[in-house]
């Protein structure tokens, strides 16, 4: 057993980063059907203002105020964009990426007054090695909650991802689910944010859905394959990143991005060279 | 208010069940896509709604199943309101607004079928087995079932989202332009398993834009252009003048 392993904070950090791949990882399966990913970009953004002004507002850094902060912003955000894309001639997209960038731009100046000593670099690239015992347990209560949420009502989502008139007609609550997996989405980049901050938070919660996608015909293969990827670029990430001293969020990242180019080129159904041949 | 009972087997239905549709009026925003639309039918029939493009025959088939509020009249389905039997209506979209690409076999899709049975989460039995195999044999769908749904022909599509609605046991099967896009031959399959639907007491309801086929597919037709041009038989609802108002 490398000997990095009987310490007990890399044994934390190691633990964190299973369960928040896994969980980034089911969920991204979503992110990808529903194809939200570019608001779950601007979401990713939106995190850090959201958690600044919780501070400010709380006066300390709780797992609330984060959360609390970090679910206003976000629907700040989204309805923000949603409004002036309605009442204007722009798309939702082009009023989105204004909007964040302004929240982002807001929440760097806010940092300033923040009164909790923290470095910028670990909200922006996370800092998995630091994480304590009640990050923990918040980050498996997220994951608790979210798996629990996605596998509780996987049929009636299914029916909203594919056809989400029909299923309306049908009886589901279609408007209250689309809520529901917002909601959750905001919460596993919260929790994401301690393992690879609020910039690569995103790769997490994408990459790993995008990538399956590119190889089975199953949704719910799709969601269990997301999650087991997801676990296994957040562990190899830490190993890698032990060995060569990097930022554990970007190795992950990386890695994760190596699974999609080999999946792209490369996957047996779908992949580029399949196609081209 | 108490559920509706479930359906009577269609394979032996006796009952011609109905449905009326009555002054059904329908707007997006300000624009009125649909009015005073009336007509009745009963379950064993194959009726066209027939119209120019922009005519509303879409937004007649969605406000009948439920995916389009209406602004005013009533439809009724085996003499209640139609909200209370919509796991009895099928509606197939077009295939303009199917994701082909979802990751769904067809098996998968007509699994889906089911859920409007099992609810959301009882658990998946013997009897919801067989009706897919049922659905999906009846539709001759067999040894296409784990093909992703993007691997099928056009023909073998809409036999899909049927085999689908047949699983949830639907009563009135909806299709939105099912004929579009086929051959010769797919066509003529598509029509004969559809008439066989019907013979077995399910009611096919389906929007057309081919005036020369109308009458080697349907039994009936609603020729409409946002109100109500005329109902019945083909052969007694294409006449010249009729014709005329619809598309002039």
């Amino acid at each position: 057993m490398p000997d990095i392993l009987s310490y007990p904070f890399f044994q934390r950090a190691l633990l964190g980063a299973l369960i928040i791949g896994f969980t980034n990882g089911c969920f991204s399966a979503y992110v990808v059907l529903k194809r939200s990913a570019l608001v779950a970009g601007s979401l990713s953004h939106a995190l850090l203002p959201g958690i600044a002004g919780g501070i400010l507002v709380a006066g300390a850094l709780t797992p609330w105020s984060a959360f609390l902060g970090a679910l206003i912003a976000a629907l700040l955000v989204v309805l923000g964009s949603l409004a002036v894309a309605r009442s204007s001639r722009l798309d939702q997209g082009t009023s989105l990426a204004v909007i964040f960038t302004i929240a982002f731009a807001a929440g760097l100046i806010m940092l300033k007054y923040v009164p909790v000593q923290v470095k910028l670099e670990d909200y922006l690239f996370g800092d998995i090695l630091n994480i304590s015992t009640t990050d923990l347990w918040v980050t498996f209560g997220i994951a608790v909650v979210t798996l629990g949420s996605i596998t509780a009502l996987q049929r009636p989502i299914l029916l909203t991802l594919f056809e989400p008139s029909v299923a309306a007609a049908q009886g589901v609550p279609v408007r209250a689910l689309n809520y529901l997996i917002m909601t959750l989405l905001v919460l596993v980049m919260i929790s994401s944010l301690q393992a690879v901050g609020c910039i690569l938070a995103l790769g997490l919660v994408v990459a790993p859905g995008a990538t399956v996608f590119l190889l089975t015909n199953s949704t719910r293969a799709m969601v269990w394959g997301g999650g087991l990827l997801g676990a296994l670029g957040a562990a190899g990430g830490m190993g890698i990143a032990h060995w060569g001293d990097f930022r554990p969020g970007a190795v992950i990242t990386v890695l994760l991005g190596a699974a999609f180019l080999l999946a792209f080129f490369f996957g047996p159904r779908s992949g580029f060279f399949r196609r081209a041949s | 208010m108490s559920p509706p009972p479930p359906a009577a087997h269609c394979h032996h239905c006796a009952h011609h069940h109905q449905l009326h549709v009555n002054g059904l009026s329908v707007a997006y925003q300000k624009t009125e896509a649909l009015s005073d639309i009336s007509f009745s039918t009963s379950c064993g029939n194959t009726v066209a709604l027939i119209g120019p493009n922009g005519a509303g025959k879409s937004t007649l088939l969605k406000a009948i199943a439920g995916l389009v509020p209406r602004r005013s009249g009533s439809i009724q389905w085996r003499g209640a309101k139609v909200s209370q039997w919509h796991r009895e209506f099928a509606y197939l979209p077009q295939r303009e607004d199917v994701d082909w690409s979802f990751p769904v076999t067809v098996r998968g899709l007509v699994e889906m079928g089911r859920y409007s049975q099992l609810g959301w989460w009882r658990r998946w039995r013997p009897i919801d087995q067989s009706q897919v195999s049922q659905a999906l044999a009846s539709m001759h769908l067999e040894g296409l079932e784990h093909r992703q749904i993007s691997e099928l022909s056009g023909g073998q599509q809409q036999r899909a989202f049927i085999a689908r609605a047949l699983a949830q046991e639907a009563h009135v099967l909806m299709l939105d332009e099912p004929f579009n896009g086929l051959d010769r031959p797919a066509r003529e399959n598509l029509s004969a398993l559809l008439r066989q639907q019907a013979a077995a007491g399910r009611l096919v309801i389906a929007s057309h834009h081919d005036l020369n086929t109308v009458g080697e597919l349907f039994d009936e037709v609603l020729l409409l252009n946002r109100r109500p041009i005329a109902f019945g038989p083909v052969a007694e609802v294409f006449t010249e003048k009729n014709l005329a108002l619809a598309y002039a």
